[in-house]
């Protein structure tokens, strides 16, 4: 057992509102059944899609990450599961990936080794 | 929290609406940005955080927001609205005319604005539908393709061409002036009728967009008849054909999702409430000394409702507001189910005669319920083999699979020489 977070990339770009609604309900059912399974531990936040990045020694500030919309991380949730395999598995069901985005799972490290 | 059906499409038609008051007519694509983003941001929080209480307001606040925030940036760049221009100069005018733009209160007359602007007498009727449908009922380009059988990109096409005609214009239509209104509205009446035909008689394989289509164009009219210079006769009579249509929707597709023709389907389905909602509005229409063709065919559609059985149909009637329709809108299409009802009437032979005599026949030529009717009429005098040519040439001609389905099992009709 042990933590997972969900990182959310891409999507669908400029869904029609009904296109919106469809999408909506399958996040909608996602989100349930991950809470019915005792999964979801935090549904998490989404993320602006601007932002600045602090570098260096002397703090330089930039505009960025200079990354295509589709590669910045729009949101993240963490899950519980057996392992890496099993979260994997339960993010199968993510309805992002039906419009062509991703989920980048990884293990939250833990403090009792 | 659940969503309820289609909210976000009914939304989105509130709020171009409302930010196309704010913004002037000429910047409705910098209105349509807005509410694009502001569903895009409505579907980043959702679907983690779960719908808000009130998903609506949520939706209205958020384009507001994101309003003040164009007119701030974009004021000196962008001109708007003249009445507004002057307001939107100063921060402190700014924010109290935005309020008041999106006050709840003025939402419907935002959305009659709106559909008037759309039905631009420049515009053909099509292009009047299809810009209704996507800025008013909040449809996506490809919606409104899959409802017209064509491609999205044909349909962008034409919704880009159209708007820069109502973009020449920095100000929406002015449903205060009574005598303008009166002028539009026979255009806007027809763009939701023509709606509603698509949705009841169409050629989109989908029942779900057929059905959406009639529930858009009712929820419209609706608006039109509850405007006090909008309340007249003959939306009431549009009214009324649209619920007492809609209400045999449910029959018309039988339950392995075929086609099921006015002889029989089964009645039991039909939505009783709607009728009698139906029922009220001829009601409501029947004043004044105008008699449109919304009225002859609102009351065609109560005598079949009247009927609980296909038999018990009130033919002469039927054929007697036909004779009526045809004298104050004649068509092919009008003259063809005329002389169904007359073959109803007084025997297939007869109905064979009207047929022949239908004038304009030849605009009949690429509808294949033209060739269904002789084929039906055919099969009934037992010309089984006349009927199966009649069927195969509609079978043909058939728009989809639906259609193509229904004309199949007449096809095997003819062979077993059943009707």
């Amino acid at each position: 057992m042990g933590d997972f977070l969900y990182l959310y990339r891409g999507g669908q770009r400029n869904p029609s509102p009904e296109q919106s609604q469809q999408i909506m309900q399958k996040w909608l059912a996602w989100m349930k059944e991950l809470t019915v399974s005792g999964n979801l531990k935090d549904p998490g936040q989404p993320l602006e899609l601007e932002g600045k990045v602090v570098k260096g020694k002397g703090g330089t500030v930039t505009d960025g990450p200079f990354a295509e919309a589709k590669d910045l991380v729009g949101g993240f949730t963490l899950v519980v599961a057996d392992d890496l395999a099993h979260a994997a598995k339960l993010a199968g069901g993510c309805p992002i990936l039906e419009v062509d985005g991703s989920v980048e799972v990884r293990p939250v490290m833990k403090m009792d080794m | 929290m659940e969503l309820s059906d289609h909210l976000f499409r009914q939304e989105a038609g509130r709020m171009v609406a409302t930010l196309t008051r704010a913004f002037g007519l000429h910047n409705l694509a910098l209105a349509e940005d807005v509410v694009q983003d502001a569903f895009c941001r409505a579907l980043e929080v959702w679907k983690l955080r779960g719908i808000p209480e009130n998903p609506s307001a949520w939706l209205m606040k958020t384009a507001k927001n994101r309003a003040i925030d164009v007119l701030r940036r974009e004021r000196t760049a962008l001109t708007f609205a003249p009445d507004l221009g002057r307001l939107l100069q100063t921060e402190w005018t700014l924010t109290n005319a935005v309020e008041e733009i999106f006050d709840p209160t003025g939402i419907a007359d935002d959305q009659l604005r709106m559909m008037f602007s759309c039905c631009h007498p420049r515009l053909s009727a099509p292009a009047q539908v299809m810009l209704v449908l996507q800025l008013v009922g909040g449809f996506g380009a490809r919606e409104v393709a899959s409802a017209f059988v064509s491609s999205p990109t044909a349909v962008e096409k034409r919704l880009s061409r159209s708007k820069k005609t109502l973009a020449e214009s920095s100000v929406l239509f002015d449903i205060a002036d009574a005598a303008d209104f009166a002028l539009r509205l026979p255009v806007v009446q027809r763009a939701l009728y023509l709606i509603f035909s698509e949705g009841y008689h169409g050629a989109s394989a989908h029942a779900v967009v057929r059905t959406d289509l009639c529930r858009e164009s009712i929820r419209l009219v609706r608006l039109l008849a509850e405007h006090p210079l909008g309340a007249v006769p003959s939306t009431f009579a549009l009214c009324a054909l649209m619920y007492l249509d809609a209400a045999r929707l449910p029959a018309r597709l039988d339950a392995w999702g075929d086609l099921s023709s006015l002889f029989d389907q089964d009645r039991s389905r039909w939505d009783r409430a709607m009728i009698e909602q139906g029922r009220a509005w001829l009601e409501r229409s029947a004043t004044g000394t105008e008699l449109s063709h919304y009225h002859v065919e609102a009351a065609i559609a109560a005598v079949h409702a009247a009927a609980p059985r296909f038999e018990d149909t009130d033919w002469a009637a039927i054929v007697a507001l036909y004779d009526t329709l045809m004298q104050i809108a004649p068509s092919p299409v009008i003259a063809l189910n005329r002389a169904i009802a007359v073959a109803q009437l007084r025997g297939p032979q007869n109905g064979l005669e009207a047929i022949d005599a239908v004038s304009g026949r030849d605009r009949l030529a690429r509808y294949p319920f033209y060739y269904a009717a002789r084929g039906e009429l055919e099969l009934r005098r037992k010309n089984n083999a006349i009927a199966r040519e009649h069927f195969r040439t509609a079978l043909a001609l058939a728009r989809n699979p639906i259609e193509q389905r229904f004309l199949k099992k007449r096809i095997d009709a003819c062979a077993r020489g059943a009707i």
